[in-house]
């Protein structure tokens, strides 16, 4: 059993609404000194087996196909499985 | 005319909710024979055209139309189109079109992250589908609007296909039919309200023109995109 973290966020340079009311927020709290604010989504999930490639594979098509829109979304994602661990990035 | 009246087909996902409005509208219409099409169905029932009615399929979890366009009835949907079957998607039902990648781009949140519901004025840009060939190149029409995430866009490539293949069937416009940006109300690239696939028979758009279609409701310019489809039919059927 692997356990996976996926971070899906607005691709670059695809305007994100979401970050541009945040940073217009902070300054009202007194926080000037933050920019370039993007929001995105962050999903965690367990995946079954043994084999790390397969799952990395797996995940990655669930990314692509469901949990991101790749048209205006990236995504990365890591994995763990027990003491060992593996990080993949897309 | 040889045939029977012209049947629509009406998807009812979990969260739909301008369904009814739909049917009942396309009901004022002597030759429509409208019904629901149930989100689990793996059968159009011989439509001659499916309209994907707005909502909050799915409550949007996740992202706009993400989760219906896994629902049974897309695949029958999708092959329906991809076979030139006539397909119209209103605000939630474009945003499962995109989602489906039966149209380009996707939907994001309005600019200002606001829900907007108000009457918008659209240009018609095309007038030679199957949605539109009852209107005028240039006319100009109001419709409300009412979603959260309007805001139309796609990859710089594509939107250059986009524009080369002219898809584009309707722009947020002022009053007198100038795409301004102040006549903008979601921050849409190039003010795109509705666009239509390369065959022009899939069309995706945010306004609802089922909500203009009775003169008690504010208006009836919605009536011409109805009227156009079931004109398209009939021809078709008569040819």
């Amino acid at each position: 059993m692997f356990k996976v973290s996926v971070y899906v966020t607005p691709k670059r340079g695809v305007v994100d609404p979401q970050g541009a009311v945040v940073e217009r927020a902070l300054p009202g709290l007194g926080h000037t000194t933050a920019g370039n604010i993007r929001v995105g989504r962050y999903i965690t999930l367990e995946v079954e087996g043994s084999d790390p490639e397969k799952a990395k594979a797996d995940v990655d098509d669930m990314c692509r196909r469901l949990l991101a829109n790749p048209i205006i979304e990236d995504y990365r994602f890591e994995i763990t499985a027990g003491d060992a661990s593996a990080k993949e990035g897309n | 005319m040889t045939a029977g009246r012209v049947r629509f087909g009406v998807v009812v996902f979990p969260g739909s909710n301008c369904d009814y409005d739909a049917c009942h509208v396309l009901s004022t219409f002597p030759e429509a024979d409208p019904y629901y099409l149930w989100h689990k169905d793996h059968d159009l029932k011989a439509a001659d055209c499916v309209i994907l009615p707005g909502g909050f399929s799915y409550g949007d979890y996740l992202r706009t139309g993400a989760i219906a366009r896994f629902s049974p009835i897309m695949q029958e949907v999708a092959a329906f189109a991809n076979a030139g079957g006539l397909v119209l998607g209103i605000c939630n039902g474009f945003q499962i079109l995109t989602e489906a990648h039966l149209l380009h781009g996707a939907l994001r949140r309005n600019r200002g992250l606001r829900f907007l519901c108000m009457p918008v004025y659209l240009r018609v840009e095309r007038t030679d589908t199957p949605f539109t060939r009852c209107l005028e190149a240039g006319q100009v029409i109001q419709v409300p609007i009412n979603h959260f995430e309007g805001n139309w866009t796609a990859g710089a490539e594509r939107l250059q296909e986009i524009e080369r293949q002219n898809l584009v069937a309707f722009r947020y416009c002022d009053a007198d039919g100038q795409v301004a940006e102040a006549a903008n109300p979601n921050g849409a690239t190039d003010n795109v309200a509705g666009i239509v696939n390369e065959n022009a028979n899939v069309l995706g758009m945010m306004p609802h023109p089922e909500r203009v279609c009775e003169d008690i409701l504010g208006g009836t310019s919605g009536r011409g995109i109805f009227q156009s489809l079931l004109d398209t039919v009939l021809e078709r059927r008569g040819a």
